[in-house]
């Protein structure tokens, strides 16, 4: 690399365009399109006995209504199970529009579509839909126990259950080594729901272009290249007819990667059956009751342990609430099971899940994704056993660190790719060390005897965790040089305010010795590439970050080959720096790069002054060979897909000291500070930013979000006044250091980061809590007014 | 029936635009999809996000809340306008700066917000700027580099002042 971008904190390329308003989201397009809206169940429960449209037909405006049964073949049959898994034994999926029974409120009935969207409201609410209504299922521990069934056909409401377990070295089973443990502790652990609630929503556009049979969708998605498959296949339309593009997306999460939404496959469907552009955006309300919800786990725990704390066996049993539909498969309890033992050595684990059906809302990954569960488990875990020897929390935590030396280290456990669950690195005694000084943990006893004098109650609250990232299978890049000395530089994965634009155009920038302004990203686009997984699981970075720099050195290679035969000397002594090849240590001998491109495209005919170079009469081609020889292609471009054994682990440790009012029980942190590990960083400032946002929903599930559903299944506050997602006033600042463990998997060491900054805020905050309270906190999210009754009930 | 129409005239971004609206128009949606300005970005609906701020005679508004008809012959400002030319404003380029914005869709309302925030405190004290800030959400940033992208924009201001 001749010129230092990667790990720079360079300024986004983004963001000129979405600071002067020529950003372009999903509902900025299409002003011409007909709108589309639902008539959404208003029940949790229930049969549809007749839908009457009569009242809406004379509505000005009104294009068209259609039901489940005006849905054709493929579109009439349930969505698709994105992820099926053996222990999913009965993944259920919803149609497009509800047949015969509702399972949620918000579960889409009709689909109007007309002039605009107040028209298209109009319509929807002059169509009756007859109800019987059917005794809901609320609350994961009254449907595991249940009579009364969410789907006929699944008994117990049970979905899947799964079972890991690793027995002790010595070959015990958990349960055995707990037994014979010198310490032992149980209790019950309970964590809300929330979500991921973007401030864009979700949003479809579709064009029909009748004349050449083609589609086009704008989705505001997580990956467009699923998209485009799945509406091919639900449409019956050839793939190269269709074509999917992820615009500006105003946040993701986790909601956007569920793919195909019903109104995904309906939009599309209903633009070319009308021959109409149609667009539908998502209203808040809609959000909150039909797209995906996360995080509701009761989890049950029994742990042996040693004088030190060494955790010698843990066994975990959960429910986890899966709303009422599973187009995701299991993923996030299978993330909470294997992620639990976090960056411990645990002498046996044993942990056992059911993925339970409620009537309420679908649960699929919401940023984290099953591990702020896992770590609030473990952690809490951790803290107890700390308090009922009497022992620091930080060194029960260290007692049981993996060490430095044993990377790779085996889990034992299958993780959510299907395969082993290995770290690759990290160094955990390090990270807490680096911790305990960035809050200053030795001195807060201190501290906090101070503030108690002053009257304050003050606690101080730790929380660990690894965080499997970049999974596969793959992504690709593609990189091309025109003659011009652009670089275009294309990944099939999405960007939702993640700064793509900015890294990847940072690794190609430095990769192949090119001034930044130089190159241009395409992010989630099937015209430009069309094979790519998607936007999750913190791997955008790992995946597309090495494919593209391994389609750099592609182009980098056979640009050096041509310049070599150019300049007359050794590929070997060639290097590019500014966008020149030239000869190491002799400034004279050069060739641009855009020349490098030109003579990488054999030409008949002389479009423009640059290009006459390329064509047949222009001398110093060899008549000894083909103009493109064999294994050669025309064009200065190449094109490489990473795909990794298995995930990168990404590590991190926070800290938080939290207040709370001795009379009103109000909760305020005073300091948080995060110690982060991802590997090689490409932009600290873009991975700052991560972690910064990561805290603040960590902070809004702690103490603010949650989704409250009364005994009906109705979610009583499907709104941002209700739901109380956290302002400026209720973040802390976020003090960050960084420590860089490379990952050995791939060519650019990189980890995810995505996720990190979420995942453990739970955990802090309870533990802050207690440590101030000295009474334990074993549900999250606290509100004041719980803590207040806890207060209550320890005097 | 067709349903009735108003004809309104707004000064949006120094320009005098004419549409013909329906009264219950949000004024976000007319200055959306009736003007073609997409940069104010309509978050909930419900007047708690803030994405939609725009400045009605100056001052921040929210224009989801506001039927078109109701500002009939008054000046708006959107994103559109705060930039002089090609040259961003000083908010703007202290938000680019101090990387103050991720997703950017929430990024027009603090924009608006903080642009008429600083006109009338152009030295806020930190206090100022969280009380300032704090009636728009963002979901990506967790606010803190807006917080410094404020106190950056003062900075910026009165150097050029």
């Amino acid at each position: 690399m001749t010129t230092k971008l990667f790990g720079e904190p360079v300024r986004r390329r983004e963001d000129p365009r979405l600071l002067t308003g020529r950003g372009r989201y999903l509902d900025d397009l299409g002003r011409d399109a007909l709108a589309a809206a639902f008539v959404r169940s208003p029940h949790a429960h229930a049969v549809i006995r007749d839908i009457d449209v009569s009242a809406a037909l004379d509505v000005d405006g009104l294009v068209a209504i259609y039901t489940w049964e005006d849905l054709p073949d493929r579109l009439a049959e349930p969505l698709p199970l994105l992820i099926p898994h053996p222990a999913l034994t009965h993944g259920r999926t919803a149609y497009p529009l509800a047949r015969e029974r509702v399972r949620h409120v918000g579960e889409p009935v009709v689909m109007v579509v007309a002039r605009d969207r107040y028209v298209a409201e109009d319509a929807c609410a002059l169509i009756r839909v007859d109800y019987e209504l059917l005794k809901p299922v609320v609350g994961v521990e009254e449907a595991a126990q249940s009579a009364q069934l969410v789907h006929d056909d699944v008994p117990g409401n049970v979905g899947a259950r799964m079972v890991q377990e690793v027995p002790s070295a010595g070959g015990l089973d958990v349960r055995e080594v707990i037994e014979d443990a010198p310490h032992t502790l149980a209790f019950r652990l309970d964590i809300e729901r929330s979500a991921s609630t973007p401030l864009e929503g979700r949003g479809v556009y579709a064009r029909w272009d009748a004349d050449d049979s083609s589609l086009r969708v704008y989705s505001s998605t997580q990956t467009s290249t699923s998209v485009r498959m799945a509406v091919a296949a639900k449409l019956g339309l050839p793939l190269p007819k269709v074509e999917v593009i992820a615009p500006d997306v105003g946040g993701g999460f986790g909601v956007k990667i569920v793919h195909p939404w019903p109104e995904e496959v309906l939009v599309p469907w209903a633009a070319m059956l009308l021959n109409r552009e149609v667009k539908w955006t998502e209203d808040r309300r809609e959000h909150f009751v039909s797209s995906a919800h996360e995080r509701a786990q009761v989890q049950f725990v029994r742990v042996g342990f040693d004088d030190e704390g060494r955790v010698l066996g843990l066994e975990v049993t959960i429910l986890h609430d899966h709303g009422a539909y599973t187009p995701y498969g299991i993923i996030v309890p299978i993330i909470t099971s294997t992620q639990l033992p976090g960056p411990y050595r645990l002498g046996a684990y044993r942990v056992e899940f059911s993925s339970i059906y409620t009537n309420t809302v679908q649960v699929t990954p919401y940023r984290g994704a099953g591990r702020p569960q896992a770590v609030f488990c473990m952690e809490r875990t951790m803290d107890r056993i700390a308090d009922h020897l009497g022992l620091d929390r930080t060194a029960v935590r260290a007692v049981n660190f993996i060490q430095p030396e044993e990377f790779p280290y085996d889990q034992g456990l299958i993780f959510q790719d299907g395969r082993p669950l290995i770290y690759d690195s990290g160094d955990y005694p390090e990270s807490l060390r680096m911790l305990k000084e960035l809050i200053g943990w030795d001195s807060f006893p201190a501290e906090k005897e101070r503030a108690a004098a002053e009257g304050r109650r003050i606690g101080i609250g730790v929380g660990c965790y690894v965080e499997g990232t970049g999974v596969g299978p793959y992504e690709g890049g593609h990189v091309q040089v025109t003659s011009d000395g652009r670089v275009h530089v294309s990944t099939g994965l999405t960007s939702q305010g993640q700064g793509h634009e900015t890294a990847f155009a940072q690794i190609a920038a430095a990769e192949l010795g090119v001034p930044l302004e130089r190159v241009s990203v395409v992010t989630g686009d099937t015209r430009r590439f069309g094979y790519a997984v998607g936007t999750f699981a913190s791997r955008a970075a790992v995946m597309s970050g090495n494919a593209i720099a391994l389609a750099c050195r592609k182009v980098r290679e056979k640009a050096l080959r041509i310049a070599a035969d150019a300049l007359e000397a050794d590929p070997r002594d060639l290097e590019i720096t500014d966008g020149m090849v030239h000869v190491a240590g002799t400034p004279g001998a050069a060739i641009p790069l855009a020349t490098v491109a030109v003579l990488s495209n054999p030409l008949r005919y002389a479009f423009d002054e640059e290009a006459a170079r390329a064509t047949q009469f222009a001398g110093a081609a060899s008549f000894d060979r083909p103009p493109v020889p064999e294994g050669d292609e025309p064009g200065l471009e190449g094109r490489d897909y990473y795909s990794p054994i298995r995930s990168t682990f990404a590590s991190g440790m926070h800290a938080a000291i939290v207040e709370t009012d001795p009379l009103t029980a109000e909760i305020r942190i005073l300091r948080y500070a995060v110690v982060h590990d991802c590997g090689n960083l490409i932009n600290p400032m873009i991975v700052e930013g991560q972690i910064h946002g990561g805290v603040a929903q960590g902070v809004g599930g702690a103490l603010y979000e949650r989704m409250v559903y009364d005994g009906h299944g109705q979610l009583l506050n499907a709104s941002f006044m209700d739901f109380l997602m956290p302002y400026a006033t209720e973040v802390p600042h976020v003090e960050t250091a960084h420590l860089e463990t490379p990952s050995p998997l791939n060519p650019l060491g990189i980890k995810g980061a995505g996720e990190a900054g979420v995942i453990p805020v739970s955990a802090v905050i309870a533990s802050a809590i207690e440590d101030a309270e000295g009474i334990p906190i074993d549900k999250m999210p606290i509100s004041p007014s719980e803590l207040f009754d806890l207060r209550r009930a320890a005097s | 029936m067709a349903e009735r129409t108003h004809d309104i005239t707004l000064v949006v971004n120094g320009t005098v635009r004419r549409a013909a609206v329906p009264g219950r128009r949000l004024l976000s949606d007319c200055l959306r999809h009736d003007l073609g300005l997409t940069g104010t970005h309509v978050g909930c609906e419900h007047g708690v996000c803030g994405c939609c701020t725009v400045l009605l005679d100056g001052e921040p508004v929210r224009s989801c809340l506001t039927f078109a008809v109701t500002v009939d012959g008054r000046e708006i400002t959107t994103v559109e306008g705060l930039a002089d030319g090609e040259r961003m404003s000083p908010v703007q380029r202290a938000f680019a700066e101090c990387h103050g914005l991720q997703c950017g869709f929430c990024t027009p309302g603090f924009l608006c917000t903080v642009t008429a925030l600083l006109r009338d405190n152009p030295v806020p004290t930190d206090e100022e700027v969280l009380e300032g800030i704090s009636g728009n959400l963002c979901r990506c940033t967790g606010y803190q580099n807006i917080v410094k992208a404020v106190h950056r924009a003062a900075e910026i201001m009165a150097e050029e002042s």
